[in-house]
């Protein structure tokens, strides 16, 4: 291969053009310090850097870490050091989807190839297929919804109360999931040697009490994610009762709402009077009642917020109808990167309780190989049914 | 050594490495960094650390990892029968306090976990620490401060620093999303089943005796079942059982007996729906287009 800079006079050096590499690769979602360009300019001793394949090989080891990242690496290896600008799509064919704006100026080209991949950036539409979408058409909408509804008249305090009650027992019933790793108590069912030893020192090797270990009860942390689109309002009511109540009884849970974008809630939701929790909570749910992307915003969950506040001591509580706009493939990958970060994943939907109910919508066929459990919710009463289901999770 | 010397010199110990690992894992021993393998069961993760091993001819410590794995599995832990009875022989000889103290907290006291074992071997030993995303949240913290600074603290002993740098292996099979900061720590290395010519050349490697037509039958044949979307992908172990079980049979031809061809699919097929599956005419079907 000669591809041999053309104004090597102007060349920086080898550090500054690694520099930009790295910026290059920050840019595109990698996440990389500046610990990782030293290791990759050392790195790049021990290979032969002048050979493209090694130093491709060497720059994969030190700046990915993980197979997402290994997949768009190559390409932006490509893009970097190989002129992969319009020079390249003349010299290799390389997949990606014919756009006349790709030769307008190398960053253009690099962004538009980002979003093509989709897994660099989140796509922010997907309307394309979305007129495809045969059967959740008649409920869900894309259509952002312009009327406000005020949260207050649809849920009132009793109900809060009420509810407030459930998501207590609910937490309680998921809290008493047991550690694997022993912890010191008083009342355990093993004996805690490390412990014993050192207290027998002081009685010349007699021990005297026994002191104990047990597994100590873990907490899980529940995650809810409510759908409010049009779809979703009438029993909206039930869930934000839920969810306030929720929030209220659990310092630990975290709540959201979606339509058609994602909203955190748990702030809003802690306010001390419930019904001005509420209050705040119509200022953020801007869009209420309107169409619903659930891929979008489980996708945006997943890559975003997931990241923070979900690991395998989670519980995500997604209630929704599943009817979408979005592809069924957002909501089932979504979910599958979801899944990696070790939570449960319970999915209750109102539908669900009607007689001859099916999971059709194409978005609830998608989800349930990803559900740890699957119900029927449309009442408080339904909710508080739960908890023995909770309890075998 | 460079990355191709250390490719042959796998090889020569019957593992085939495919380039970007050979420059991966050269790079690891170079830079002294743990190098972090990912990819599905069976590829040879797991047999590449056996083969580091015995490429620099030293030991290979191996911890495997499980949830609720804690530190006096994975670093190390007293002998509390024998530090009983010490501190017992101690007030019968009339040995008391600080004393006492010294001798049961000593080294003779002390059982060494996988951890512990692997920073004071004298010659730097292939550390093998499998299937770390099965291990909890609180293990993958600890085992960041022994990555980075390869010492560990005993309360009753001080710390303890490494008399050598092992050669960390970390494997996963991507069941759990490991954390950001590990990640960083580790060179990264994403194995994927091996493409024609790879399989074929390890399966020379490892069973020579097998013929090299029905050695490119047995490759066509399992390359094209992965492709079927099985339960359980076979791996490159599934791969070399199916041979030997072959050899066994003494089948020269896969097209030659569809039952025992059948039969032998035991060693590919590990859950009743595979099996349920995979008729008779479709392993017909990829034997015929194998041969």
């Amino acid at each position: 291969m000669s591809r041999v800079s053309k104004f090597a006079a102007r060349d920086p050096g080898s550090a500054a053009r690694m520099v930009g590499f790295m910026a290059h690769l920050r840019s595109h979602g990698l996440r990389l310090g500046v610990g990782e360009t030293a290791t990759a300019l050392s790195a790049l001793t021990h290979v032969s850097a002048a050979d493209p394949v090694a130093a491709r090989h060497a720059l994969r080891a030190v700046c990915t870490g993980s197979a997402e990242d290994v997949q768009s690496f190559d390409d932006l290896f490509d893009a970097f050091w190989l002129n992969g600008g319009r020079v390249l799509q003349k010299v290799i064919p390389t997949a990606q989807t014919g756009d006349d704006a790709v030769h307008s100026s190398r960053n253009a080209k690099t962004e538009n190839q980002a979003a093509g991949e989709g897994a660099l950036s989140t796509p922010d539409g997907g309307e394309g297929e979305s007129e495809a979408d045969g059967e959740g058409k008649l409920v869900a909408s894309l259509v952002t919804a312009t009327l406000k509804k005020d949260l207050r008249d649809l849920v009132d305090p009793e109900d809060i109360a009420e509810a407030q009650k459930i998501a207590r027992n609910l937490g309680a019933a998921l809290r008493d999931r047991r550690s694997r790793r022993r912890k010191a108590a008083r009342r355990g069912d093993q004996i805690h040697f490390r412990k014993l030893i050192r207290q027998s020192l002081a009685t010349g090797g007699e021990p005297l009490r026994l002191p104990r270990k047990k597994r100590p009860d873990r907490p899980l942390k529940i995650v809810a994610i409510c759908d409010v689109s049009g779809s979703m309002t009438v029993y909206a009511q039930v869930f934000l009762a839920f969810i306030a109540g929720l929030m209220r009884g659990d310092d630990t849970a975290d709540a959201y709402l979606f339509h058609t974008r994602l909203v955190r809630i748990s702030d809003a939701l802690r306010d001390r009077d419930a019904m001005r929790a509420l209050g705040r909570l119509s200022l953020l749910a801007d869009g209420f009642g309107g169409g619903s992307r659930i891929g979008g915003s489980l996708t945006d969950f997943a890559r975003g917020y997931a990241r923070r506040f979900v690991d395998g001591r989670t519980v995500v509580m997604i209630l929704s109808d599943g009817y979408d706009t979005d592809t069924p493939d957002l909501i089932s990958d979504a979910l599958s990167a979801l899944k990696r970060r070790g939570c449960k994943i319970i999915w209750l939907n109102p539908l669900k309780g009607w007689d001859g109910y099916e999971p059709v919508a194409r978005g609830m066929a998608a989800a349930l190989p990803h559900l740890d459990l699957f119900r029927a919710a449309n009442t408080l009463a339904d909710l508080a049914a739960l908890e023995p289901e909770l309890v075998r999770l | 050594m460079t990355h191709i010397e250390l490719q042959a010199a796998l090889a020569a110990t019957g593992y085939i490495a495919g380039d970007d690992l050979a420059v991966a894992m050269h790079l690891a021993i170079s830079l002294g960094r743990p190098l972090l393998v990912e990819g599905a069961a069976g590829v040879g993760k797991t047999d590449l650390a056996r083969a580091i091993s015995s490429v620099r001819d030293t030991a290979l410590i191996r911890l495997q990892c499980y949830e609720g794995l804690d530190a006096s599995q994975a670093i190390y832990e007293w002998n509390y029968q024998r530090q009983l009875l010490s501190i017992r022989a101690a007030a019968e000889d009339g040995v008391t306090g600080r004393a006492v103290e010294e001798r049961i907290f000593s080294d003779e006291f002390l059982l060494e976990r996988p951890l512990l074992k692997a920073i004071r071997q004298k010659a730097p030993p292939v550390l093998l620490i499998d299937e770390i995303d099965r291990a909890d949240e609180e293990f993958e913290a600890y085992l960041l401060e022994v990555l980075s600074e390869f010492q560990i603290t005993i309360p009753e002993m001080g710390t303890i620093t490494a008399t050598s740098r092992p050669i960390v292996i970390l494997t996963a099979n991507g069941t759990r999303d490991l954390s950001d900061a590990l990640r960083r720590r580790c060179l990264y290395a994403h194995v994927e089943y091996p493409d024609r010519a790879t399989e074929l050349a390890i399966l020379k490697a490892r069973c020579p005796e097998v013929e090299a037509a029905l050695g490119r039958q047995i490759i066509g044949f399992v390359q094209s079942l992965r492709k079927e979307g099985l339960e359980k992908t076979p791996g490159i172990a599934e791969m070399l059982d199916f041979a030997a079980a072959l050899m066994g049979l003494g089948i020269a031809d896969l097209t030659d007996d569809p039952v025992l061809l059948q039969a032998s699919l035991s060693t590919l097929l590990k859950t009743q729906r595979d099996r349920d599956n995979i008729t008779t005419e479709i392993t017909q079907r990829l034997a015929g287009v194998a041969a």
